[in-house]
């Protein structure tokens, strides 16, 4: 799992930092930054990644609502998403597994298991 | 008549041939057994010197069968040696990487509490690390008013905004202890009445620049998917204890100099500026 892309879209720097400082183990990989859903959004009109990791609560868009529209865009309907929030009950899990995503982590996150869920994720993803 | 003797004497004839060859028979198979019994008695010798051969090479094998089962032991030893040491590099793996993690969030948390001067920055830094670092779901930020002698919340997430905190003199219950004292408070796990309550923390960390306590952290519900705290989090509200406590009592003397500067840069342009004409 070489030089893999990532858009980590995170209104919070601290944990955009310690998510950042996480995938850095990829060897090689490239992460893109993004402090809303809007600006995901844009971010992926310019930047080709592999996978997208989302938190719910951000303004201007939540994570919910950026899971769904890159599922209806035909260019990145195929891009898998992480889910990493507060949120941990079991609805709200369910609820954003339903609109299209991969996996779900609840905060605080676990460097190794963050790392373990990609690897899941990407050995699913054909 | 005569018939019948000449008859007698070939039968004679026949049984005396027959007597000769049984002779003759007999004495072949005393031949016979003479010269077996010297052969038997020729290799008597012979099979007790195998016999004396095959005992040397059982022995041989008996002890080379030992050597092996010997060998089998050991390397089975070692085995179990080596399985032992991967056991306990797959632990020791696992222990680096918590603290690897651990280790990640002291830098990120660190990093982040100095990266600013604004005051409103520096405390929305400490509420983002004890929301998503810690897990904290209820908590409130006090900081000390020397004049008073009183905790007062400054920031506050998941208390009824609606409803002002109460302020907590020094020294007066778990709050006022750990302002008083500087040492930390905790419950490690809420126990299964708790009920959020202000004044009953499940943790409650001093922020302390060298001795002098400057506020504290009262934390009062985790989220719903932390049971308890974790290592880490003490190691957190132990940089937090010193670092949030500089980051924001450097933020606030920056602000207020920076107000005065405001001030003092105003009254100069007053007294420098050209007087107005009429």
């Amino acid at each position: 799992m070489e030089g893999l892309r990532f858009l980590v879209v995170e209104d919070s720097p601290t944990m955009r930092q310690l998510i950042s400082f996480s995938l850095k183990r990829f060897k090689g990989c490239k992460i893109v930054e993004a402090v809303d859903g809007v600006d995901a959004l844009k971010k992926l009109q310019t930047e080709e990644v592999d996978m997208i990791l989302t938190d719910i609560n951000m303004p201007v868009m939540d994570g919910l609502k950026l899971v769904s529209l890159v599922r209806q865009n035909a260019k990145t309907r195929d891009l898998p998403i992480i889910i990493i929030t507060t949120e941990g009950a079991q609805e709200d899990r369910d609820r954003g597994l339903a609109l299209g995503a991969n996996a779900y982590i609840s905060k605080p996150i676990q460097s190794s298991h963050l790392l373990k869920v990609i690897g899941d994720v990407i050995e699913k993803t054909p | 008549m005569v018939e019948d003797h000449s008859d007698i004497f070939s039968k004679s004839q026949e049984f005396l041939q027959m007597l000769s060859k049984q002779k003759d028979f007999i004495q072949d198979l005393l031949k016979e057994n003479e010269r077996l019994r010297y052969e038997v008695a020729a290799l008597r010798p012979r099979s007790g010197e195998t016999d004396g051969l095959l005992r040397q090479e059982i022995e041989l094998l008996k002890k080379r069968l030992e050597q092996l089962d010997l060998e089998k032991r050991e390397v089975e030893a070692a085995y179990q040696r080596v399985e032992e040491e991967n056991k306990d590099f797959a632990q020791r793996y696992v222990e680096i990487e918590d603290q690897n993690n651990n280790l990640a969030n002291l830098y990120v948390a660190s990093y982040q509490l100095h990266s600013t001067l604004d005051f409103q920055e520096v405390v929305h830094i400490v509420m983002e690390i004890i929301i998503n670092l810690i897990g904290a779901e209820v908590f409130a930020i006090m900081l000390l008013d020397e004049k008073t002698n009183e905790l007062g919340t400054i920031a506050q997430e998941g208390h009824d905004a609606s409803k002002p905190l109460p302020t907590v003199r020094i020294g007066e219950g778990i709050l006022g202890t750990v302002s008083k004292t500087g040492e930390p408070y905790y419950i490690n796990q809420a126990g299964a009445g708790y009920a959020v309550d202000f004044l009953h923390p499940l943790a409650a960390i001093p922020l302390k620049i060298k001795e002098n306590v400057i506020g504290v952290i009262s934390i009062n519900k985790l989220l719903v998917q932390k049971d308890a705290f974790t290592a880490v989090d003490y190691e957190l509200f132990s940089l937090l204890a010193a670092h949030a406590a500089t980051a924001i009592f450097s933020s606030k003397l920056y602000s207020q100099s920076e107000r005065r500067l405001t001030t003092i840069q105003g009254f100069l342009d007053l007294l420098t500026a050209p007087p107005q004409k009429g």
